[in-house]
């Protein structure tokens, strides 16, 4: 790390210090801590909501599946814009707004909890908060972690330390006040960098229609791994369809990649967006709808710049990398083997001298070298060696031209033979763009990651604080401070833990498993406290629970990818998932939401049918009325 | 074909998230001084 990285990274942590600081001094009772005091500048709201939504998951995660499958990830970007901005502020924005200042709620259980005059739905939600909300921060602290271990020079570890700690630091001290103010001028950060990388990437690759026209003519080079899935090249769709019940081999699945992409990538996040308590809460921190209308217009930009500008420079990142990365350096070795187990699928290690004949043969090729200005203790770099592959040896250094695809330059010691999509957008920028470009955007990544994160723990503190200790022990709201301020250590050790044992290829996955489940388990009694007056008590703890079971079990159990991460199906069954041939295989790939979402809200409107309805009085006091003097 | 994108589904996502801020701005815009009624 040189002087001047040195210098505006210091620049940045001083900035980010003294407005926390601010956030301090301005916080003076609880309602400040939680909701800054109902006051917020709708710039500085839109700017939070904006960079508490995007995180370095959307960046490194969903840049990294873009570039694996594809620009069609843009339809997240579209769905985010409309569904996560548009109809998010338009629609759903004051009335949440209006019903959390008349109910004097702070929190989103806190919200739920008094719509519903019960205290069981808002520790409910407050539990379902702290237990799974670690998941999603595991992804957005990977995300930063990769990026900032190889710039450092520091360990993956090590990485994770320093970031959560330094979150820690001010949304303990700060409050909502703190992450709010920290959230704008993280934005704006974010704005400018991504900007640039925008720029950057379309003016080395020739233009708009140059690039993407270079990148339709990459298609032949999608992997038979990725083709047998149906990926169909980068500037299309993958295959769209249906496996037969009972279908084996390639037949069974052909469609996989589309339903991954929809199902999960797009529909996951999009929908799951509506339902993100540290999302809902900032509607309850402006003063006035006019707050929220103003905010739509820089919320729209906003995510236009981050997920738009990601996804299309995650897919061009196969071009740079095909056809223009030229790599300086001292080539080790040119025959280098690693092996990737007997199965092909483990990490690929250094292949032993008296590696038995059975090994050499699965063993693959990789050429080892440094890069200029490092030194001999430092590992070696690894790059898979392809028939692409060009080589220039000479005596003042030698010249790599790779010619291979993102994914596969991501293959290294340590990885499968899979590679890993989390490192693309880390590793485009660190060889394709200006070295000053990298400094900003590290701040761009640091800026997106802290924004979120401080959000993620303020969450998961209050879910401790005030949903549950003074719910249920009625405790001071000053004590409410402090437990907060302990549920927020404890999540963050939760998510530090997460992120040292699980590692590669987990980013976008995670974060559409959570915001897949908060979507199924709070959207329909949300939406139905907001909207529907004769939507009852029972309803809403039988939409949560159902809509949290179905979740639950659909990712435990038929899932294929999260049920054999978890392993629980195998250790119960012994079989990977409990799809049997009686399905289609498809199913296997199915994102739990779109099984649990509708279930969950089936079950919300026919027991709202068959149980009594909450008193009229109390219905009419949670949408403005005087408060009832009997009831609750 | 659109800007080098040969499938409309693909270019109907690019088309459409640069539509989508601009609606988005377009509303803000229009309802700058609007909604200031608790």
């Amino acid at each position: 790390m040189d002087i001047f990285t040195l210098i505006a990274l210091l620049i940045y942590l001083f900035a980010i210090g003294y407005l926390g600081y601010q956030g301090y001094r301005q916080t003076k009772t609880a309602s400040d801590y939680l909701v800054a005091g109902r006051n917020a500048n709708p710039v500085i709201m839109a700017l939070s909501y904006g960079a508490t939504f995007i995180s370095t998951s959307a960046i490194v995660g969903f840049g990294g599946a873009a570039a694996n499958f594809g620009m069609g990830v843009l339809w997240l970007t579209v769905l985010n814009i409309f569904m996560g901005i548009f109809i998010a502020f338009v629609v759903f924005g004051n009335p949440t707004r209006r019903m959390g200042h008349h109910l004097d709620a702070h929190t989103f259980p806190e919200l739920m909890g008094k719509r519903y005059g019960s205290r069981l739905i808002q520790v409910l939600c407050a539990l379902i908060i702290f237990c799974l909300m670690p998941l999603y921060a595991m992804a957005v602290i990977i995300g930063g972690a990769e990026f900032i271990a190889p710039i450092f020079h520091i360990s993956y570890d090590a990485a994770l330390y320093v970031f959560a700690v330094v979150v820690a630091a001010y949304v303990i001290a700060g409050g909502i006040k703190g992450v709010m103010l920290t959230d704008a001028l993280q934005g704006a950060i974010m704005l400018v960098g991504m900007l640039f990388l925008l720029i950057f990437t379309y003016t080395q690759l020739g233009g708009f229609s140059a690039a993407h026209q270079a990148l339709t003519d990459l298609a032949p080079s999608v992997p038979p791994s990725l083709a047998a899935i149906g990926h169909r090249g980068w500037t299309a769709m993958p295959a769209f369809g249906w496996a037969a019940p009972g279908s084996t081999g390639g037949e069974a699945v052909r469609y996989h990649l589309w339903w991954i992409m929809v199902s999960t990538i797009v529909m996951g996040v999009g929908i799951g967006v509506l339902a993100q308590p540290q999302l809902i809460v900032r509607f309850m921190t402006v003063k006035s709808k006019q707050a929220l209308n103003r905010g739509v217009a820089a919320g729209g930009v906003f995510i236009l710049f981050m997920t738009g500008v990601a996804f299309v420079v995650g897919a061009l990142a196969n071009v740079y990398f095909a056809q223009h990365e030229t790599i300086r350096c001292t080539i080790v070795e040119e025959q280098a083997l690693l092996d990737p187990g007997p199965d092909g699928k483990a990490p690929l290690t250094r292949l032993q001298p008296d590696a038995s004949p059975d090994v050499r043969a699965r063993a693959k090729t990789f050429i080892t070298y440094r890069l200029p200005g490092t030194t001999e203790d430092q590992p070696l770099h690894y790059m898979l060696k392809t028939p692409s592959v060009t080589v220039e040896r000479g005596a003042g250094g030698d010249i790599i031209r790779p010619g291979l695809i993102a994914i596969a330059r991501t293959v290294t010691l340590g990885t499968t033979l899979q590679g890993n999509s989390d490192t693309i957008i880390p590793r485009f920028i660190n060889s394709a763009l200006p070295k000053w470009f990298g400094v900003l955007f590290l701040l761009t990544l640091l800026s997106a990651a802290m924004s979120t994160l401080s959000s993620q723990f303020h969450t998961m503190g209050t879910a401790i604080g005030r949903d549950i200790f003074e719910t249920i022990g009625g405790a001071h709201s000053t004590r409410t401070v402090l437990i907060t301020r302990c549920g927020i250590v404890i999540g963050i050790l939760t998510a530090i833990v997460l992120g040292k044992l699980v590692r590669g290829n987990i980013i976008a996955l995670a974060t559409a498993l959570f915001f897949g489940i908060c979507a199924a388990s709070f959207l329909p009694s949300f939406l139905a406290g907001l909207f529907w007056r004769r939507m009852t008590r029972p309803a809403a703890i039988a939409s949560i629970l159902v809509g949290f079971a179905t979740s639950a079990f659909w990712s435990v159990f038929i899932n294929a990818k999260t049920a054999t991460g978890l392993g629980i199906c195998k250790a119960l069954f012994g079989t990977p998932t409990l799809l049997t041939h009686a399905f289609s295989p498809t199913w296997a790939v199915v994102d739990p939401l779109l099984v649990a979402l509708p279930i969950s809200a089936l079950t919300a409107f026919v027991v709202a049918l068959v149980t009594r309805p909450l008193p009229p009085d109390y219905v009419a006091y949670c949408f403005g009325g005087q408060r009832p003097t009997d009831s609750h | 074909m659109i800007a080098g994108i040969p499938d409309p589904w693909v270019a109907a996502a690019y088309l459409l998230s640069i539509s989508g801020a601009l609606v988005c701005v377009a509303y803000g815009i229009t309802n700058w001084n609007k909604g200031d009624e608790v």
